[in-house]
């Protein structure tokens, strides 16, 4: 091997930074689902029967699916009845009122996150919901928001005080019969984030949520619903990491949001996911649900996403553009390194006039990784005037590696415009020996690289995130050319 | 005095794809000096330099480098550069979306680091940066485009001589720097060029045409043909190359 390959590989055999589990006493079901693990989950939750009910249907429903094998991933077959569908970390009291309630153990993993919640959050304005697990152990900023009328709260919480507002709108973006992972969510989901911008609101601060899968063995159904109603707007990061260990961890969250006349959802996710090593042992399975419908006129959605996590990941955000003159927008950034799966792209449906949509898909291979872009533009009679730009662009470190792209068009509509690019290039070996000449470091050159690769994704990420992504992708790629 | 060589090859030989190109290269070149290298197309030129530089798509098969007293050849290609080599690229690759000054930033302080300088900083590089711009009468906005991104031929050609500027080598290799400039462009360049010449630093010219050479005048000129160095002279033999070819130094090769 020639020595530039070994320093390659030196680089790319960095162990994910955030491996390590925190121990925690867990308050977990035992393994196995069936109707009455449904019920023990609601019940625990202590919920209210029309919840009760919806969960129970969708449970019965996806008794019925068979799981999806379109993708262009290959796992071991899941065993859904060794999973254990519920674990809550145990504290002093049922419910932290404060964050000096809250296990201290559990503050020092934020803390190895680097997410210290009682200062950055106040210093960065980031009103944090954060998830451990699967129920949500603090929530800073209540107040703030409260003043505005917005509702930031655990999914938990939003049923508790805000039921009306949950048996209205859940499933009504994604019912429990859309797909088999958004089925099994719908039946056993944990917790998750509720969001609700009242109209004319414009949220004072950007809403974050960092997620952790922590309790092995625990499969996250994570249940997130922002709803923004007519003139509101609002921004939601979402950011996760994971611990490392060696059995493949089942994540199948769903995501709903709405937009209502005039409202703005931007809704940017950094994901992380413990990967896999570098034999491709271990890492999270990442089967998610993502979808946004701009209900209203002149709505917009827009998704942004650095995806360099998870050993599988299979997701699709998309938009529903009913609205006359909404916008529906996709960024997306998806690396995939060692053996790596990804699988992700996004969906546009073209329902109301002129509607908007746009596509900027970036996939970044290394090592034996695959990744795939898979994206629908879908345009129906009704939607005169309707506009896609798509541009999918794929950048291979490596010979060993793989990129795909399906783009799937259905234009019913004569008067609408699709355009689509698309590029596949190698890292240039001419590019990376150029910097290095100079006297730039590989690594530094690959981020360079790659970054410039990303620019169009990287603007359109909030400010905080665009630094942590390019860390992110630092450390998922640096040197990664053989 | 010993030492005064900057850089120094010996029996170098060299391959790609198992394809032997340099077949025995000896050159010194002392401080201060400016050298051409002339010759045929396939000749093994571009190669020397590519083999100076560290491609790793050349097999060194024998002979020796030696840079102010290193192992050039043990050094990695960063190595090199940091430690005051530099190449002048014949084709300047594009990098999209990487700033232009942000890269020649990077190599700047990579270079001062390893001098044990402290980084530039951001208002001092500024100013430097310009000044050079405006000595080679390039438009700022280049430093706000990515390296070579949409730029033409002369402009990338204009952006090698900026980044020798900035980065001052002690042994630039400009490959072939001239070829696609018209004759304004050229002479900016060479500009560039002439105002590095110093006793500290050497420059090696690999060039097609006698053109360049009268505007950077060379000390050397050496004749390059399969793969070695055939005949060295001073700069009238550029003129004679240029009136006669390169045929009737071939030929007396044979004897």
């Amino acid at each position: 091997m020639s020595s530039k390959s070994q320093e390659i590989e030196a680089v790319l055999g960095q162990k994910y930074r955030h491996g390590f589990v925190t121990d925690i006493e867990s308050d977990s079901l035992p393994p196995g689902l069936d109707e009455s693990v449904v019920a023990a989950i609601s019940r625990r939750k202590q919920e209210p029967q029309f919840l009760l009910d919806w969960r129970l249907k969708a449970f019965r429903h996806w008794r019925t699916m068979r799981e999806p094998a379109w993708a262009s991933v290959r796992y071991k077959p899941i065993d859904y009845q060794d999973i254990s569908y519920y674990s809550a970390p145990r504290a002093p009291t049922d419910a932290p009122k404060s964050l000096d309630e809250v296990d201290p153990k559990l503050l020092a993993t934020y803390e190895k996150l680097g997410i210290p919640l009682h200062e950055r959050a106040r210093l960065a304005g980031v009103a944090v919901d954060a998830v451990f697990d699967s129920v949500s152990v603090a929530t800073t900023f209540k107040d703030k928001l409260a003043k505005a009328g917005v509702i930031f709260c655990s999914f938990s919480e939003a049923v508790r005080n805000h039921p009306e507002l949950i048996e209205r709108h859940l499933g009504t973006v994604v019912p429990i019969q859309d797909n088999f992972f958004a089925a099994l969510n719908s039946a056993v989901f944990s917790d998750g984030s509720f969001v609700y911008v009242p109209p004319g609101v414009r949220c004072p601060m950007e809403l974050s949520t960092y997620f952790r899968i922590n309790a092995a063995k625990t499969g996250q159904f994570e249940r997130t619903l922002i709803i923004a109603a007519e003139g509101a707007s609002v921004s939601y990061l979402e950011g996760c990491t994971a611990p490392m260990r060696d059995e493949n961890q089942l994540h199948a969250a769903v995501v709903e949001l709405i937009a209502l006349d005039d409202a703005q959802i931007k809704y940017s996710t950094v994901q992380n996911w413990y990967p896999g090593d570098e034999n491709g042992v271990g890492g999270i399975y990442n089967f998610v649900t993502k979808r946004g419908e701009c209900r209203g006129r002149n709505a917009k959605i827009s998704w942004t996403q650095v995806e360099t996590g998870s050993a599988i990941t299979w997701k699709y955000p998309s938009c529903v553009l009913k609205g006359e003159n909404s916008v529906g927008e996709f960024y997306s950034v998806a690396v995939a390194n060692n053996f790596q799966q990804a699988d992700t792209g996004t969906k546009m449906i073209h329902i109301g006039r002129n509607t908007k949509s746009t596509i900027v898909a970036k996939g970044i291979s290394a090592g034996h990784a695959t990744n795939t872009y898979r994206g629908l533009v879908k345009i129906l009679p009704g939607a005169d005037g309707a506009r896609n730009f798509t541009q999918c662009d794929s950048l291979l470190m490596g010979s060993r590696c793989a990129a795909h792209t399906f783009p799937y068009m259905e234009v019913r509509n004569p008067g609408a415009t699709v355009e689509h690019e698309a590029s596949t290039s190698k890292i240039g070996e001419d590019q990376l020996f150029y910097c290095l000449q100079r006297g730039v470091s590989a690594e530094d050159a690959v981020n360079m690289i790659v970054s410039g690769f990303c620019k169009a994704v990287f603007k359109e990420l909030p400010m905080e995130f665009a630094v942590e992504a390019q860390n992110l992708l630092s450390v998922s790629l640096e040197g990664a050319v053989g | 005095m010993p030492g005064k060589n900057v850089l120094t090859i010996s029996k170098l030989r060299a391959s790609v794809a198992g394809k032997s190109i340099l077949k025995g290269v000896d050159l010194q070149i002392g401080a201060g000096e400016v050298h051409a290298i002339m010759g045929p197309n396939g000749s093994g030129k571009s190669t020397l330099a590519q083999v100076l530089a560290g491609r790793e798509d050349y097999e060194v098969e024998g002979g020796g480098v030696t840079f102010d007293g290193q192992d050039l050849l043990a050094m990695r290609p960063e190595e090199r550069a940091r430690a005051g080599f530099f190449l002048g690229f014949q084709y300047p690759v594009e990098i999209p979306g990487v700033n232009n000054a942000y890269l020649l930033k990077a190599a700047l302080n990579a270079k001062r680091k390893r001098a044990g300088m402290p980084e530039v900083d951001a208002y001092e590089f500024l100013a430097l940066i310009k000044a050079k711009m405006k000595f080679m009468q390039m438009n700022e906005a280049f430093l706000s485009r990515g390296v070579n991104e949409g730029f033409s031929g002369g402009e990338k050609k204009r952006n090698e001589i900026l980044q020798m500027l900035v980065l001052e080598p002690r042994l630039a290799v400009l490959d072939e720097t001239d070829s696609g400039l018209d004759i304004d462009a050229l002479k900016v360049v060479a500009k560039g060029v002439n105002s590095l010449r110093g006793p500290d630093r050497s420059i090696v010219l690999i060039t097609h045409y006698q053109r360049l050479l009268d505007y950077i005048e060379p000390d050397h000129v050496h004749v390059f043909s399969d793969g070695r160095i055939l005949k060295s002279g001073d700069k009238s033999l550029a003129r004679e190359l240029e009136s006669r070819g390169y045929d009737w130094i071939q030929e007396g090769r044979v004897a």
